[in-house]
């Protein structure tokens, strides 16, 4: 019971990692009133080019680098049509989706060809700070990027409530007339804003391709950039809560995944269904969802 | 230095006209770096994209039957998008049609078509509303978010369509994860013979005709266009803006369930969980390309369609990976919404 158990908690981190990066990006874009639905073409951008750059280069690293640029550039993009221009953020977000998601597929295609086995990268090693200690061990057998997703959130909610930087993102998404007012370029802190959540898209992606495959397939993604989306509402735009609540679906995604090794037959698709319900049934509970920026999906256009 | 100032004013009439045209041309150079770093001549490139899909009648048919269900997301998600709902759920909408025709095709064995085609179109309607029924609520009676709780229901339908293909639907003896062969009573004859053109374009045509008429000819119509404009002036207007929206979304969702229908009934015969692979999404490209409006959405779904058939015989022909079409589809889509921002401003020196 103790071997699943540990199992299972080592499993659940490993699940909720690119789920943590991806929120907190899409929480910076947010909060700053941009809904950026690029999020699910965003995070396969940053799995493709994460694993071309380090293929070609032999070099994680230098695969991290690219998929973090990649990220920015498709924060830059989002934010030229819903910032710039002020076009409709769902129609573009979509858009950019849809363009990353073809763009991807055809480099790798052009790059790797049709090739029979996947080609593959060796993925970076997990690192395991307590050696063999009962219970600890195990568990924090993670990737870098594990650890540094978890370091990262205290971060983001510093950054967000304890510096001008973060004070300057939440007061173009509540009230962008003021901001203007006081001063602030709303235009340039709302791409800011959405460069810093696409290079986060990016990093979650990448962990896909470079830590936990160490390959590129079309299905890496599977729909996590939508899971991200709803993530958010569940932590009420809060960096704290999004840990939880990636936890929480990586907890019920890695439980699944156990019970089905364990040779139990249930209908796993209920257990993969279920976070997604649960999300509906959360947005149901909040009801009107006060605590979303006031200015999310709002254009702002200085006249 | 430039001393350029931009004011808000309206493009003169013959410049909008221009600006598919524009946003074609545009598209067209942007992707083309792509073609040259896949090695390909770009005007030969096009040339086979755009031309040579047209240019036999086996290919021009393909284009018309790759639009027939795009026909529809895109005046699904044009309906729900014209009252300010956004429904970006025609994805789901659309397998919920498909797993509904997929059952009737299996329970209605040995039906005549005169019956068995009217309950698969009336089947596949009613799946797709009730698959946008939860959002529609949720949205109405507790003000929820629509474009989460749909985006969420596309992913579930995904899970429930693998339920049914691993499960009671997988066939026995090939284990293949793929519905059994639909009856004969339920399959959508074909337009042309030979070709894969089957019912379904024709209902796609009514639909958008359908879709005219109620929008521009109807009190419900003009409803719709008011809540879409603004709620509050619709509300003081006197308008049921829940009511209205409800339908809105719930008549969205059947025209998605269609597309899903048709794409069993006319295309595969079975379900099978890759059917859709993003139509609903790429519905939503349809309707803004076609201003929301069916003329616009029809002739916009014959582009995308013409495209997509286009990225095969560029790939065929040329080696190019046939994603350059989705390329192609999401460049023109942004290039156009921001011409169409563009074309409000004007750009003048200051003096």
């Amino acid at each position: 019971m103790d071997a699943f158990l540990v199992g299972l908690i080592a499993a659940t981190l490993r699940v909720a990692t690119p789920l943590i990066y991806g929120t907190l990006g899409e929480l910076f874009c947010e909060r700053s009133g941009v809904l950026n639905l690029g999020i699910e073409g965003t995070l396969f951008l940053g799995a493709f080019t994460g694993f071309a750059a380090a293929y070609l280069s032999g070099s994680l690293w230098i695969g991290m680098l690219a998929a973090i640029l990649a990220g920015a550039l498709s924060g830059w993009l989002m934010s030229l049509l819903a910032v710039r221009l002020g076009v409709n953020q769902h129609v573009s977000g979509l858009g950019i989706t849809l363009l990353w998601t073809g763009f991807s597929l055809f480099g790798f295609r052009l790059i790797f060809g049709e090739p029979k086995i996947n080609p593959t990268v060796q993925a970076f090693q997990p690192l395991s700070p307590f050696g063999d200690t009962p219970m600890l061990g195990p568990i924090f057998n993670q990737h870098i990027l594990t650890y540094a997703a978890l370091a990262i959130v205290p971060l983001v909610w510093w950054i967000m409530y304890r510096t001008k930087f973060g004070l300057n993102f939440r007061a173009v998404g509540e009230n962008p007339e003021a901001a203007d007012a006081a001063g602030l370029n709303v235009y340039a802190i709302r791409t800011q804003a959405l460069m810093i959540g696409g290079a986060l898209m990016g990093i979650g992606g990448a962990f896909l391709s470079l830590a936990q495959l160490g390959s590129f397939t079309f299905g890496i993604v599977a729909g996590r950039g939508w899971v991200c989306i709803a993530l958010i509402i569940f932590a009420d735009w809060q960096a704290g809560r999004v840990l939880w609540g990636a936890l929480l679906f990586g907890g019920v995604a890695a439980l699944q995944l156990r019970l089905q090794t364990l040779g139990l037959k249930l209908p796993y698709e209920l257990f993969l269904a279920l976070p997604y319900l649960v999300t509906i049934l959360a947005l149901v509970v909040a009801g009107r969802n006060v605590s979303a920026p006031a200015y999310l999906l709002k254009a702002y256009r200085r006249e | 230095m430039l001393n350029l100032k931009i004011e808000r004013q309206p493009a003169p009439v013959w410049l909008r006209t221009l600006i598919p045209v524009a946003a074609a041309l545009a598209t067209f150079v942007l992707t083309s770096v792509l073609l040259v770093l896949a090695r390909a001549d770009p005007l030969q490139a096009y040339y086979h994209f755009l031309i040579s899909p047209l240019s036999s009648q086996v290919s021009a048919l393909e284009v018309l039957v790759k639009s027939t269900p795009l026909m529809l997301t895109g005046a699904a998600a044009a309906f729900a998008f014209s009252t300010g709902y956004y429904n970006i759920g025609g994805e789901g909408q659309l397998y919920a049609g498909a797993v509904a025709g997929a059952w009737l095709g299996i329970v209605l064995k040995g039906v005549s078509p005169a019956i068995g085609i009217p309950l698969m179109i009336l089947g596949g309607f009613i799946a797709g509303m009730l698959w946008a029924l939860l959002p529609a609520l949720l949205k109405v009676r507790l003000n929820v978010d629509e474009v989460v709780t749909t985006l969420l229901l596309n992913s579930v339908i995904l899970f429930i369509v693998s339920f049914l293909l691993n499960g009671v639907w997988r066939d026995p003896v090939s284990q293949w994860p793929q519905s059994p062969e639909i009856t004969m009573g339920t399959v959508f004859f074909k337009l042309v013979p030979r070709s894969r053109l089957h019912l379904g374009f024709i209902i796609a045509l009514m639909v958008l005709a359908v879709m005219w008429f109620i929008l521009n000819h109807s009190a419900l119509g003009l409803r719709m266009r008011a809540v879409g404009q603004g709620k509050e002036a619709a509300r003081f207007a006197g308008i049921d803006v829940n009511r209205t929206t409800l339908i809105a979304a719930l008549v969205s969702g059947g025209i998605a369930g269609l597309a899903g229908v048709g794409e069993v009934a006319g295309i595969h015969f079975h379900l099978i969980d890759s059917i859709s692979d993003g139509l609903g999404y790429s519905g939503v490209i349809v309707a803004t390309l076609g201003g929301l409006n069916p003329v616009g959405v029809g002739l916009s779904a014959l582009f995308i369609g013409l495209i997509q058939t286009g990225a095969q015989s560029v790939s065929r022909a040329m080696n190019v990976p046939v994603y350059l079409g989705q390329i192609v589809q999401a460049t023109l889509l942004l290039v156009t919404l921001a011409l169409l921002f563009l074309q409000n401003y004007r750009v003048s020196r200051r003096r």
